[in-house]
Order: structure tokens, then sequence, then C-alpha cells
């Protein structure tokens, strides 16, 4: 059996920084294994701008971005392979891939990082009722088909879901010549960022319908129209509001869920909400040295937070090969409180924090004005200003070191409060 | 007088902004920071965006190479570039940063490859 210090699952933006970081942190012998024919993941079909600027400070395209780690990466020496499919991680840490040139093999690993990304929830995950013909594809696949292949997937679109691949691709197929008529969103607002919003829809008068869905899908070899009608507040079809929309293409931009088949045969634990692996201080999983970061851990609405998730997942995963990460000491769990979804990481030992500790949660709807707190054990330590909040943008917060007074099992909650209440 | 309305990008605030014209003075409403009054009348006045889009590559590894505006062009302009950036066919291999169209439409603004192929 061949064995590596650590195999990285996936040569996307976080598995390409996670390996780097790694390296960087003086392992050598590293493996990145990745299914597609190519490094990048889905930065390579993401051709339009605005990654980066958190890490590089300038603008760039996904491409652009994905070639600055693959570069990196081949100038490190790491080794990699293309074309590889893993099909089982194990607690003991063994890794079965198989590929057509290696054929079926089984890695030994002395720790693993997860970095498998997301898929895209498709017309079966959300039942839209009707026949089913061709031209219903999901906004990923179609923009891989436009950006990667060449071809054009329709030419008179409806988009459901104003999520920021939905926001992209009404653009991208408006520049390719086709016809979006609308974009559909269930919600009362839009779960992408108000610049794609402004640069994606507004640019080329492209209709966004709040509170919309697709009720049917007609068309008996291909889509010859969708019926849209508007949704009250518990998101029901309102009776009457219905309204036929001739076209030839829907495009679903409709959520996406953490890849996590290998994560959960493997019998990690995993959290109910993000529906990635539940991840400790040092993106570490519920097994010991099995670490996880990027999508798979929760879906990022910026691959610059991706990266730097990653990165500490790379630094983590190279010290405890060097048997540098501490394993005992006080643990304690964060948990969501009021008006927040979930919370990353949801374990934290406090022997393995630096100066601080940072927190990522989405909250569970549109707030204005309100206070961000983080409490111990029910007891108040800090207290944030937040005059907008939207599920669609990851909030972070940062706590002291020294603020963390707790015992073993003590329980850091953040909650969203009226302004000074 | 002529008045538009707009959603301010500058942040995630979003805040809807009222534009007016008076005289050589622009009139702005809505925003909550001066940020977004300079935004306000740049939208206003030379609205400009970065394109993003693929051109038809030979022999490379996919049928399509990214390329993008290296600055931001004139938003009146899109479809007009999109025209010229359509009837183009390179040959692979491309580096990225290589420049695929010189000063297009005589914006002084080249259109570069995003990657290489």
């Amino acid at each position: 059996m061949q064995s590596y210090d650590i195999v990285v699952i996936g040569g996307g933006p976080a598995g390409l920084a996670a390996a780097i970081e790694a390296k960087k942190n003086g392992i050598d012998s590293i493996l990145l294994v990745e299914r597609d024919r190519e490094l990048g993941g889905i930065l390579q079909q993401c051709i339009h701008n605005g990654f980066g600027l958190h890490i590089f400070k300038e603008e760039l395209t996904g491409p652009e971005y994905a070639e600055k780690f693959i570069v990196e990466l081949r100038k490190l020496g790491i080794e990699y392979r293309l074309d590889t499919m893993v099909l089982e991680i194990r607690q003991d840490k063994v890794v079965t891939a198989i590929n057509s040139e290696d054929g079926f093999m089984m890695l030994k690993a002395g720790a693993i990082i997860l970095a498998m990304g997301c898929r895209e929830r498709t017309r079966g995950a959300i039942n839209i009722p009707g026949t089913r013909p061709a031209g219903v594809f999901t906004a990923g696949t179609a923009q891989r088909f436009v950006n990667m292949e060449g071809y054009i997937v329709g030419k008179k679109v409806v988009i459901l879901g104003s999520g920021d691949i939905g926001l992209i691709m009404a653009r991208r197929m408006t520049l390719e010549g086709a016809k979006v008529l609308a974009v559909a969103e269930l919600m009362p607002f839009s779960g992408g960022l108000t610049r794609n919003i402004v640069q994606c829809l507004d640019d080329y008068n492209i209709p966004l319908l709040l509170s919309h869905t697709v009720t049917e899908i007609k068309g008996k070899d291909r889509v010859e129209g969708v019926v849209i009608a508007e949704v009250d507040e518990n998101r029901n079809p309102i009776y009457g509001t219905e309204k036929f929309f001739e076209c030839d293409t829907l495009l679903l931009s409709v959520g996406l869920i953490p890849e996590n088949e290998l994560t959960q045969n493997a019998g990690i634990e995993m959290d109910p909400i993000t529906l990635g692996p539940v991840v400790n201080e040092a993106m570490e999983t519920s097994v010991e040295g099995i670490f996880a970061c990027g999508n798979v851990v929760q879906v990022h609405d910026l691959v610059d937070f991706v990266t730097e998730e990653s990165r500490k997942a790379g630094r983590s995963a190279a010290k405890y090969i060097k048997k540098e990460l501490k394993t005992k000491g006080l643990m304690v769990n964060t948990k969501p409180g009021k008006g927040i979804r979930y919370i990353v990481p949801q374990r934290i030992r406090l022997e393995n924090l630096d100066k601080t500790l940072d927190l990522f949660m989405r909250v569970d709807n549109v707030y204005k004005d309100m206070d961000m707190v983080v409490s111990i054990d029910g007891k108040e330590i800090n207290r944030v200003k937040k005059r907008h909040v939207a599920p669609g943008e990851i909030e972070t917060v940062k706590i002291k070191r020294e603020d963390i007074i707790a015992l073993d099992y003590s329980v850091i909650t953040v909650s969203f409060e009226k302004e000074g209440a | 007088m002529e008045m538009k309305k707009m959603v301010c990008i500058v942040c995630p605030l979003g805040c809807h902004i009222k534009i007016s014209k008076d005289n050589d003075d622009y009139i702005v409403e809505g925003n909550k920071c001066p940020r977004g009054k300079e935004y306000a009348i740049k939208e206003l006045t030379n609205p400009t965006r970065v394109l993003t889009t693929t051109v038809k590559i030979k022999n490379g590894l996919l049928n399509r190479l990214p390329v993008k505006t290296k600055e931001a062009i004139p938003k009146d302009k899109i479809y007009e570039c999109m025209k010229i950036i359509n009837s183009i066919e390179v040959e692979a291999p491309v580096t990225i940063g290589e420049v695929i169209v010189k000063d297009i439409l005589n914006t002084g603004v080249d259109v570069v490859a995003s990657r290489s192929m």
C-alpha cells in the first residue's frame, strides 16, 4: 500500500490551498486527488470577475484565481492525480481510489483533508410538477456548457432562484444572445449579492420576481414554457396568480449541498444544518486526523473565505503530522442563538487557539440595526452593532482568547438582538 | 430634470439612491455615506463595467478560452464588444494575460486571456 503523510481529496480552491499550506508548513509527502480532467474545480467555469478581493486585493476572474494556486502547487512540486475518483475513506485513514491508469488503489494516509466541495440542488430536490422535457438545467451545468464546452443551452430562458450563480447566468445568457424573461425567487429577498443583482439583472432590464416560484413545467420533448405563481408568507403558491411564460429553457439556481457521501460513509459526525461535517477550531472532523475545509463544510459565498479556511486546515493537518496539535484540555461547543442558523466551528479546544477565535455563521433572515451578541454559558462577553445582515452573506465575529473564560463543555452562543436590548 | 433610481453596490448595505441633475449640480438622496454619492454620479454620467466572456480556441483542452477586458469599459459598448470578441478564434497554447484584442473599439482597453490553455 502506498502511503502519504497527507492525502487531500479534491483539487478545487479548498484542496489547492490546503495542500499548498501543508507543504509550506513542512510536510513533503502530500498527494492531491482530483476527479476532473484538470485542477481548479468550479472556478474554471466561473469566468466572471470579483474573486480575490480579500486575498489578493484585486478583482480576478475564477480561472485567474485558480491559476495562481495551480502554478504555486506545481512550483512546490506537490504530487497530484487527475481523473481519479475516491471511492471510500476509512477511519484508519485508508483512502480507496480508482483511475484508468493506476486502476484500483489503496492509499495509507497520516492525515486526510476533505475538500470535495458541493453540488447543486436539482429539479428533483424541489419537486417541480409538470412534464419532463429537455431544457431544464441547473445554472452551474448551463455555465459549464456555455463557458467551457461552447454550447448555448437555450434561447428563451426563465431562471428559478436568485442565488449568485442564477444571477451570473442571467447576464451570461443575455450576452450570448439569449433572452432571459425573468428570475423568479421563492423568498421575499434575493440570496445573491447586491452587486450581482445590479450588474447582472438591472443592467440588462431582467425582472426579478420576489416571492414567486415555478409551479409547472410544460413541453413534451423540449421545454415549451413554465408557469410562475406568487407565493404567500408560508411560501405556498397563491391560487389565481399563475402566469405562463413561453420559453425553451429553465435554469435552476436553488441552492448548493455539500458533497459528503465519503464523509458520511466513514461515520464522521455531521451537522444537520450545514450538511457538512462537525469541525473544531483546527478544521478537524470528529475523527482525529481527518480534516475538512471549503464548501464541503459549509457553503461559502466568497472563494477568498474558502481559501482562508482551507489554509487553516492545511496548517492544522501539518501540525497533526508533526504531533503539535493538542488533543487534551478544555473543550467548548458553539451554539447558534436567536436569528442564527449555524456556527462553524462547532467545537473548540481552547489549548489550540492563538490570540483570537473566529466564528463563521449564517443568519436566518434579513435584519437591520441589530446587535450581534456573544455569550458564554449565558454571560455576555461581546456585542457588535450590525446595520444590515442577510442570509446571503456569511457573518463573522472575532473573540479574544483572554475573553473566553470557560469550563469544559461550556457553550458559546451568538445571537441577534434588537439594538440596545 | 432627469431623475434616476439605483441601488448602491459600494458596500453590503445596498442603499436605494435617487439622483437628479439640477443645473450643473447633482442632487443625490438616500445614500448613507459620501461613497454612495460618488457611485451614483459615476453611474449616471459614465457607467463602466469589466466585460468577461469567452472566445473560440483551437487545439485547446476546452472549446472556449475565457477572456476579460483588462479595465472597465463604457457600459453602452458591451454588446458591440461582444460582436467583435465572438468573431475571433485563437489557437492554443495561450498564456494567461496574453492580449486577444488590442484596444477594443478604441476604448484604450485590451481584451486579455484569463487563463492559460
